[in-house]
């Protein structure tokens, strides 16, 4: 039996060492320790709610304003504060456009090198590989002199004396499978995403001033003015005309034109790259459709609000799917997500609550390693990772865009069902290949050209109503703290685009008193729980065959396909225990 | 020009000769040189080999390296992928593991002195490094090991600077910038949450172009970026001298685009060059879209610029301001083969341009300072219980805006023809631009301001 590690786990946020045992070529067991941790509740405490959003943005760069929205949300539900109906939209704009983006750039980014074999596409003919696009989609970007430049590139990239980026890998890996032109083809993608991703993200400029970490969000609303006048009326001005330099107005119609035409270009590149390219995969690795499949529980809070009410329905289906069961989806109950820290790198509460999951208010935890510097194996560590183990009524849970697919399947959705169904079918596979790596793929592929299509509806009802004169995009009648209780706790659930997020806070003396994150990684990254139960990804990697232990490939594909984030999974430490708050603490009246 | 060259790689990567001149001249903008600066800066990139680059990453949330990755197309930033050869950046690399070592050990190997580390996040201190580790490793070994190695280490984002989120009040793991846990390395730092990649290229492209690391502040950091004010910069200043304010979000002003000083904007106290290169391909900056600046380029701002949407209650940190010229005649001879440019004829030319500059920015200082003094005495009248910035008291080495003289005309100072009145100075990623003026008849403009404070951490 070998015992191997992947330190540093490359292509993902954060910081995660991978251990597993190998026998018989298989994966016995597996073990996912995040490595950093950063204290982000020590530092967002006593911090003016209004404010405390900017700080716990920075819990996430790569998912930016994920964290930004979710802390103005649990605010807002602190304080009973309901957004207009603009402000609710935009963020929907925003946080699509983010997932969009995400799905694109986290398959070819992040995922493609496990898949792909960058060396064998050196030796690809161009020509063939212009048939071969041309055949598979409408994209333009199809010539030979096309793919021959890009071949050059790479060829340029990869010389022996300057390895650069792609030069040290485990290329002619027996587990790589493509053609030398399916490789070719699929590397010019991850170039093109590359460059359409650097155009596509300016929605987020323009409507927050920078990206990452844009900066309109505001407890109530948006920072967001629209022009003085509505969309439509020119920018009156009376004093020196200050040249906007190709810089429109967000809610201006210059602006909004704008966004659209960069979520037009996204959906032809979502259909015509992205979805294309996964279905090669599928095509080429359709045993992936067994491997992987994790402890086939699935939670799914639910994001994208579409109507103003305290319970709005959803874009993305809020629900669970537990017990093996993938047909009966059922309702989330906050009182059931709970944190083990038996496993990981804390004193764990001597006051373990029921089912023996952390509950705030009861014990002492704080950071205690106690593992040998440097770290040469997690062998026999009882404390192994900086993660926590998230659980729902002690339940290990996947989330992410399969999960939210699987919900939403089960839950009748059309749009998800009918674009599930065509991809299924296209490739001649049955909805039993979902719960694996393989099916996280294609779930993620689906997800983006659902949601790409349902935020250009969202632009087109914003235009509508900022029409109709309703121009407000804050409510600020809580701005001022003097109408504040002396104490209130609110939550926020949602997902990124790696999956379900989760913030609650509490106010004392108007400022923030404490602050927990749940975030999409301390689920899928998780340690084992206090029963043993290992997290997501461990229970993925559990049986799988790996052909040379030195190089790991199929490790990678299987981690990658959870698009972990390290750095959101492992930050948030109560010095007074673990886990939603209490909730039972006074809120203001009529607050939902 | 080799085939490994920068030049060569821009060309494989498409891009033509009327686009390479126009990042040449945008590089030029950014760094505040005169455009004739931009024929300049194209002749060495052509004659440059690609910089090998080591990144690390430690406390972070990756938004520096998205930052890279978002950086705007066709020039500039953009072209960083193939400006810079990177051979280790463990969110971008094919390899994993202990691969991972091999790419780092053997890029070490190969360019001893001759690699620019780059590192992205703080560095934890605490618990004997415990709190971030990197192949079983804790980071501040790993980090040192690097730096050391290294031509120069370029800190990106405010936690590379000074700790940043996780050395915030109530961090308790001991996180601090680069300068905490490597003492040695020469560094340029470019803080912001998350930096502003326009500088990053420029920084490079510098080094490139006249052979030196730019000139910067004690902090580490560059001049010809954190040289001058925001408030200084900034679109709606016209706004603010007619006192003209958003008062509350949303509200007539905030729909008119007036000032938002009254919104918290930390502008006036804060050293950046946001308004001028922006974000996105120039699309928009903080106060563009509608919100203040909340200081994010200053030592410690997550404590010293809180809460974001108020006046400060108390002097804001600023940074000692003299000019540090960091790569000296010995530094230059010594990068050998990874230095681009001529060899003694040109260094001579870079001392004497040197002693130059100084002499044009002391003659400069006085007149800023009365600038400066005006400045303050400007907003103390509009709001008389907001923070002061810090007294204007001896500023003898206020530098201008790093902004090198021509060779043959020593002692004079940086001056171009008189922009109009207040207009900021954009860099258009299409051409250069006109510099600001450093005339006594116009507003104070390019600033540094008087005394600053060493940081604390």
């Amino acid at each position: 039996m070998a015992r191997i590690a992947i330190d540093p786990v490359t292509r993902i946020n954060g910081q995660l060492r991978v251990e597993a045992e190998l026998s018989g070529g298989r994966v016995r067991d597996a073990w996912s320790s995040g490595t950093m941790f950063r204290d982000m509740e020590g530092v967002l405490r006593g911090r003016d709610p209004r404010d405390v959003w900017l700080l716990a943005e920075r819990i996430c760069g790569t998912c930016s304003t994920v964290h930004g929205l979710a802390s103005v949300r649990a605010v807002e539900r602190a304080l009973g504060i309901m957004i207009p109906a603009n402000a609710r939209v935009l963020r929907n704009v925003i946080a699509a456009s983010l997932l969009v983006r995400d799905h694109v750039l986290s398959f070819y980014q992040a995922q493609l090198p496990d898949w792909v074999d960058l060396h064998s596409a050196l030796g690809a003919d161009p020509a063939a590989t212009s048939v071969l696009s041309q055949k598979r989609s409408g994209w333009s970007k199809s010539s030979s002199d096309y793919f021959r430049g890009i071949q050059a590139r790479l060829a340029a990239e990869v010389d022996a004396g300057r390895p650069g980026l792609f030069g040290v890998g485990w290329w002619g890996h027996p587990a790589y499978r493509l053609s030398p032109e399916q490789n070719l083809l699929l590397i010019a993608h991850l170039v093109e995403a590359l460059d359409w991703q650097r155009a596509f993200m300016r929605i987020h400029a323009v409507l927050g001033g920078k990206d990452p970490h844009p900066q309109t969000f505001l407890v109530g609303g948006m920072a967001l003015a629209s022009p003085w006048g509505g969309p439509s009326a020119r920018r009156t001005q009376g004093h020196p005309d200050v040249p906007q330099r190709n810089s429109p107005d967000p809610l201006s119609e210059e602006g909004l034109n704008l966004i659209d035409t960069l979520f037009s270009d996204a959906s032809t590149f979502v259909n015509q790259v992205l979805l294309p390219d996964v279905q090669l995969l599928a095509a080429a690795y359709p045993d992936w459709g067994a491997i992987g499949a994790g402890p086939g529980n699935y939670l799914a809070f639910g994001e994208y609000p579409l109507d103003d009410s305290s319970s709005p329905a959803l874009g993305l289906p809020r629900g669970q799917l537990a017990g093996g069961n993938l047909e009966q989806v059922q309702s989330i109950n906050q009182g059931n997500i709970g944190e083990s820290v038996v496993h990981s790198w804390y004193r764990g509460s001597v006051n373990e609550g029921a089912r023996g999951f952390l509950t705030p208010a009861s014990g002492e935890t704080s950071p205690a390693f106690d593992a040998q510097l440097p770290l040469a194996s997690l062998d026999g560590a009882g404390k192994y990772t900086w993660i926590k183990a998230a659980r729902y009524a002690g339940v290990p849970m996947e989330t992410g865009p399969l999960a939210r697919v699987l919900v939403g399947y089960a839950q009748g959705s059309q749009e998800t069902g009918t674009a599930l169904g065509e991809v299924l079918r296209a490739l001649s596979l049955g909805p039993e290949v979902m719960p694996s790596v393989l099916g996280r793929l294609l779930a993620k592929a689906i997800e983006a050209t659902v949601v790409v299509t349902k935020a250009r509806g969202w632009l087109l009802a914003l235009r509508q109503h900022l029409g109709t004169g309703d121009l407000a995009v804050a409510d600020i009648s809580f701005w001022d703290q003097g109408s504040w209780p002396p104490e209130a706790a609110g939550y926020s659930l949602g997902e990124g685009p790696r999956g379900a997020v989760g913030h609650w806070i509490s106010i004392r003396d108007r400022l923030i008193d404490r602050y927990q994150v749940i975030d999409a990684s301390t689920w899928n990254a998780s340690p084992r729980d206090l029963n043993g139960q290992r997290g997501p990804i461990e229970a993925a990697l559990t049986g799988v065959e790996v052909a040379d232990a030195m190089q790991p490939l199929e490790l990678l594909r299987v981690i990658h396909s959870f698009n972990p984030c390290a750095a959101c999974a492992a930050h948030v430490l109560n010095p007074k225990g673990t886990g939603p708050f209490d909730l039972r603490v006074r809120t203001r009246e009529g607050a939902g | 020009m080799s085939e490994d060259g920068l030049y060569a790689a821009l060309v494989r990567r498409g891009m033509s000769r009327r686009s390479f001149l126009q990042f040449s001249a945008a590089m030029a903008a950014a760094l505040a040189l005169p455009a004739a600066y931009g024929p300049r800066i194209a002749r060495a990139v052509e004659a440059a080999p690609r910089i090998p680059v080591i990144w690390l990453r430690g406390q972070t949330c990756g938004g520096n390296t998205e930052a890279l990755l978002r950086s705007a197309d066709p020039s500039v930033a953009s072209m960083l992928l193939d400006v810079l050869s990177v051979e280790y950046h463990e969110y971008l690399m094919a390899a994993a593991g202990s691969d991972t070592d091999l790419a780092r050990t053997s890029a070490m190997d190969r360019y001893p002195n001759g690699y620019l580390a780059v590192v992205e996040g703080a560095i934890p201190t605490a618990a004997g490094g415990a709190y971030c580790l990197v192949g079983g490793r804790p980071l501040t070994e790993v980090a040192r090991e690097v730096c050391d190695g290294a031509l120069a280490t370029i800190a990106v984002g405010s936690c590379a600077f000074d700790g940043g989120a996780p050395a915030a009040n109530g961090g308790s793991t001991g996180a601090g910038g680069v300068r905490q846990v490597v003492t040695d390395a020469r560094l340029v730092t470019l803080p912001g949450c998350p930096l502003n990649v326009v500088n990053l290229a420029a920084t490079i492209v510098h080094y490139l172009a006249l052979g030196n690391l730019p000139p910067t502040d004690l902090g580490g950091r560059p001049l010809f970026a954190y040289g001058a004010l925001i408030h200084n910069q900034c679109e709606r200043r016209p706004h603010f001298e007619f006192g003209e304010f958003a008062l509350s979000w949303g509200d007539e002003g905030a729909q008119k685009g007036w000032c938002l000083y009254k919104l918290g904007c930390k502008g006036p106290e804060t050293m950046a060059n946001c308004p001028t290169v922006r974000y996105g391909d120039g699309v928009s900056w903080n106060v563009r879209a509608g919100v203040g600046c909340v200081g994010c380029t200053t030592p410690n701002f997550w404590d010293a610029m809180m809460p974001a949407y108020k006046r400060l209650g108390s002097p804001a940190p600023f940074l000692p301001n003299l000019t540090v010229d960091q790569v000296g005649i010995a530094v230059v001879g010594a990068v050998g083969g990874a230095a681009v440019l001529h060899g003694a004829g040109m260094t001579a030319r870079e001392h004497r341009r040197n002693v130059v500059a100084r002499h044009a920015e002391q003659a400069a200082a006085k007149r800023h300072a009365t600038a400066q003094a005006r400045h303050e005495a400007e907003l103390a009248r509009l709001a008389p219980t907001a923070a002061t910035t810090p007294a204007a008291a001896t500023v003898d080495q206020t530098p201008v805006q790093q902004a090198p003289p021509v060779d043959t005309e020593p002692a004079r100072p940086v001056e171009t023809e008189p922009a109009p009145p207040v207009e900021p100075a954009r860099v258009d990623n299409r051409g250069p631009v006109d510099d600001q003026p450093a005339t006594d008849d116009q507003p104070a403009t390019d600033d540094q301001p008087a005394t600053e404070q060493p940081e604390g951490r």
